[in-house]
């Protein structure tokens, strides 16, 4: 069967069966000291399929009839990637990333979960291990536990009320979201501080958004970035993540700061009336690269020092439902960019589209597992050891070789 | 069982938080006032403002309509703007919001009021177990009567009769898309076939969501083929008064459209079932009903929302037994829960989510709820807001879930604003006792009654560690 595989370019050949070998080990370790990481969570599923469309193959105009994407260059086309993927016209700051060489996308990409329920799938994304439930922590937290100890006494805020899965764990992370309420006053947050002095769970809590809170005073009193200054929550627009993003490069520019920020973004479960070029998906889509581009500017100068990766739980059937939408699929895309990443490629084993290389018949094929994408980025982007990697953060992941070379080194 | 703790167990973690005076009224029997609860048919919300789903859906979609027609217009005449500048856009958010608000007013007022807090507790495990969310079209209209319709009678009933009204309700049918989807072999995809018009077909988000989260669990033994064949069971499961192909029906109600059900006998979990338009769905929902994953999966739910995060097998199949021997019987399952040795053994075994604090803290200070001092604000501030959990899995029910640094201070921070504005009106030092009960820490007493005035006094109370646990 003749199958068009993409190259992994600059990564060598290719073992046979299409399996990740990078095997070459990188001596030179990024400086962690000011590497800084972003990972956004797309939370319900995003169609990899509408987002980097694959123009070259020949079945996708009729997988996606009225919903496939024109070639760049035609009204509401794509924009251009490498010629055979094209990229959603929402993302244009991704688009202009590609061109800089900051934006590496990754398609046909999965996690090990081959089921179907966003809640087990969104588990597995989080958790590092090939089954739901299997831990109570997530691959993040435990590779900053693994990681060289940071400056600040918090390695990772989440922007939220709440940590998710991925940032909960042994080591100290804190969160963080801007607040309509009134600051307590010294004396009051002395008493409860005292009066939680038996109760370790709360002692560490408080302890925690104290320092966060007392971070992003400092940072608002540099640039006003972190001060609530954007609409009600459920605003639509272009300014969805504005604020949200403003907080994380806030935490993440400072020297003393955390070095990694996680947030969520939603609105990706396009069951029924999806849309093309324009439509439910292409607004989402907007939003996000609306957000992603303020990221950049927000970051300043630590921007080159950073790499933001937006990872969702799976991905959706290949073909359009019969509702003008997708339902829940296997392999989706991936996107990393970011100043340190060696980007303005797209790396996939491309599986095809055909109904014979359809997974079950129905979803796009998986064929590079976003283990070997992580492995490769915290080793060498935040200098987490491989024995960790591969005891710790990824338990039962051997087979998912690490993918090298996507940041500079 | 310590009898000492019995009381604050049942106020806090059965009911909603003790209401001043309540933890003497359960005085020695605490699952005595529990069963009690139980017994009379559930209250109706009475507020004169709140009105059925029919309605207000037939409303929505009628104004839907005449926006569409509007723009219709605009753009034949060349007069379109972009869409923030087009007045039409915000009609319907307009109509939606106040019903709302309406909604989430009676709920936290019943809620804050009830004398069955255990019964309302109970309610909000299954709203939220059947969760629709108000970021969808229409659903801010329509989370608040949905669970009057289709939750709050049955919950003293049957779990199989609270599926069917669950499923057969127009807020499911469009929050899980089902009511577009058509058999592919349908007359009605069959007459567009003829037509070559574009392809119609199958929707499969409600029939795994049912599968998945409403009955049997995402471990429950249904595989990808269970998924298809089950939507293709309940296509032509709808809605009336939609538009286009969706026109008939009365406007705003379920509707079963025989012209877009898929044709033939489906196979569900091993068991065939012959087609009978409708009933083909009721009966595939009877089955899923008494399988006994779903018993396993409800008890594992309830006790994890009763007992603790992660409840030990032997407790969840006590549960379970009764759930199937019972066929589903709810008030026997919760009176299996009470009888649980293992409830009653950690006074503090939960972290509350914000809805639990909020509503525990206006009913320990008798804050009165009134529909003009913004009775939504707290639940958004503190990052619950009512029916929104964005996602059909519904709000999760563990500590972890709960427990971030930013929401702790968002918390003790909305409580200091409380006691602002109580003031001098509340008595913390005499409070404590009848919110806390044996719960009470010395350390918690002494910081309340050395507090520097009577605000900070009521912020140290409701901040205290066990305030923010039932």
């Amino acid at each position: 069967m003749a199958m068009l595989r993409r190259e992994f370019l600059g990564f060598g050949a290719l073992a046979a069966g299409g399996a990740l070998l990078g095997t070459r080990v990188s001596l030179a370790h990024a400086d962690t000291g000011t590497s800084r990481f972003v990972l956004v969570i797309m939370r319900g599923a995003l169609d990899g399929l509408a987002a980097v469309p694959p123009l070259g193959d020949r079945a996708y105009p009729e997988l996606r009839r009225e919903f496939a994407l024109r070639a760049p260059g035609e009204s509401g086309g794509a924009l251009p990637l490498d010629g055979f993927f094209g990229l959603h016209p929402a993302l244009s700051f991704l688009q202009q990333c590609y061109a800089a060489r900051e934006l590496i996308v990754l398609q046909a990409l999965a996690t090990p979960y081959r089921e179907r329920s966003h809640f087990d799938g969104q588990d597995v994304l989080e958790n590092g291990s090939p089954r739901p439930h299997a831990l109570q922590t997530g691959w993040l937290n435990r590779a900053l536990a693994a990681a060289p100890r940071p400056a600040a006494r918090e390695a990772g805020v989440a922007l939220g009320q709440n940590v998710p899965l991925v940032m909960r764990g042994p080591a100290a992370v804190t969160s963080w979201s801007s607040s309509k309420l009134t600051v307590l006053d010294d004396d009051t947050l002395a008493r409860i501080t005292d009066l939680y002095a038996g109760d370790p769970l709360l002692a560490t809590r408080l302890a925690d958004a104290l320092a966060a809170n007392a971070m992003a005073a400092g940072a608002g009193g540099e640039s006003g970035a972190m001060k609530p200054q954007v609409p009600a929550p459920g605003a639509r627009g272009t300014a969805r993540y504005a604020e949200v993003v403003r907080a994380a490069a806030g935490f993440l520019r400072r020297e003393d700061g955390p070095k990694v920020a996680v947030f969520d973004t939603n609105g990706w479960d396009t069951h029924a009336n999806e849309g093309g070029a324009q439509g439910q998906l292409a607004s989402r889509l907007g939003e996000l690269d609306a957000g992603l581009a303020t990221l950049h500017q927000e970051l300043g100068t630590a921007w080159k020092d950073s790499a933001v990766l937006l990872i969702t739980e799976f991905g959706r059937t290949a073909a359009i439902n019969g509702t003008r939408g997708t339902d829940h699929g296997t392999a989706t895309v991936a996107f990393l960019l970011g100043g340190a990443v060696a980007g303005g490629r797209v790396i996939t084993d491309w599986p095809g589209l055909s109904s014979r290389a359809l997974y079950q018949g129905r979803d796009l094929a998986a064929t590079l597992d976003l283990r070997s994408v992580l492995k490769g980025l915290l080793s060498e982007h935040l200098a987490v050891p491989a024995h960790a990697l591969e005891r710790d953060v990824f338990p039962d992941s051997a087979a998912a070789r690490p993918l090298r070379g996507l940041v500079h080194t | 069982m310590r009898e000492t703790f019995a009381s604050v167990i049942a106020a806090n973690r059965f009911g909603l938080g003790a209401r001043p005076g309540e933890l003497a009224l359960i005085g020695g029997d605490a699952r005595e006032w529990l069963r009690a609860q139980l017994r009379a048919p559930p209250p109706v919300l009475g507020a004169a403002d709140l009105r059925p789903s029919s309605q207000i859906l037939a409303q929505a979609l009628e104004l839907r309509h005449e926006i569409q027609a509007q723009r219709k217009q605009a753009v034949t005449v060349g007069s379109a703007g972009s869409d923030a500048a087009d007045p039409a856009q915000k009609r319907l958010p307009q109509f939606l919001r106040p019903i709302y608000a309406a909604e989430v007013t009676a709920r936290l007022q019943h809620a804050v009021a009830t004398e069955r807090p255990f019964l309302e507790r109970l309610t909000q495990f299954w709203s939220n177990h059947f969760a629709v969310s108000i970021d969808k079209q229409f659903l801010a209209g329509l989370a608040g009567s949905f669970e009057r319709e289709a939750i709050r009678p049955h919950v003293l009933g049957s779990f199989t009769d609270m599926l069917l009204a669950v499923e057969t309700h127009p807020a499911m049918q469009l929050y899980l898309d089902n009511y577009l989807s058509v058999g592919p072999n349908s007359l009605a995809a069959q007459r567009r076939a003829r037509r070559q018009a574009p392809l119609i077909g199958i929707n499969e988000n409600l029939a795994r969501e049912i599968l998945e989260l409403h009955t049997l669990g995402v471990g429950g033994g249904y595989t990808q083929k269970d998924v298809t064949s089950f939507a293709e069971v309940i296509t032509g499961w709808s809605i009336g008064g939609e538009g286009g192909r969706f026109a008939d029906g009365e406007p705003g109600r379920f509707v079963f459209r025989p012209e877009l059900h898929e044709p033939g006998a489906k196979v569900v979990l091993g068991r065939r079932y012959p087609d009978a338009g409708f009933d083909q769905g009721v009966a595939v929902l009877r089955d899923l009903a008494a399988e006994r994953a779903a018993a396993h999966f409800i008890a594992t739910k309830l006790t994890r929302h009763f007992i603790q995060d992660d409840p030990p097998p032997a407790v969840v199949a006590r549960v379970a037994d009764v759930f199937t021997a019972s066929g589903g019987n709810l008030p026997r399952v919760y009176a299996a829960l009470l009888d649980l040795h293992e409830a009653w053994l950690q006074p503090l075994a939960k972290y509350k989510t914000p809805a639990d604090y909020v509503v525990s803290s206006f009913r320990g200070l008798a804050v009165p709820v009134e529909a003009d001092h913004a009775p939504l604000a707290p639940f958004e501030l503190l990052g619950q807001r009512t029916w929104s959990p964005g996602a059909p899995a519904g709000w999760p029910d563990r500590s972890a879930d709960w427990d971030g640094a930013s929401g702790l201070m968002k918390r003790i921070q909305w409580a200091d604003a409380l006691g602002a504005r109580l003031g001098n009106r509340r008595e913390a030092l005499q409070l404590a006792p009848q919110l806390l009960g044996a719960n009470l820490s010395e350390a918690t007493r002494q910081s309340v009654a050395h507090a520097a005035s009577a605000t900070q006094a009521l912020t140290l109370l409701l901040a205290s560690p066990e305030f923010m646990r039932r």
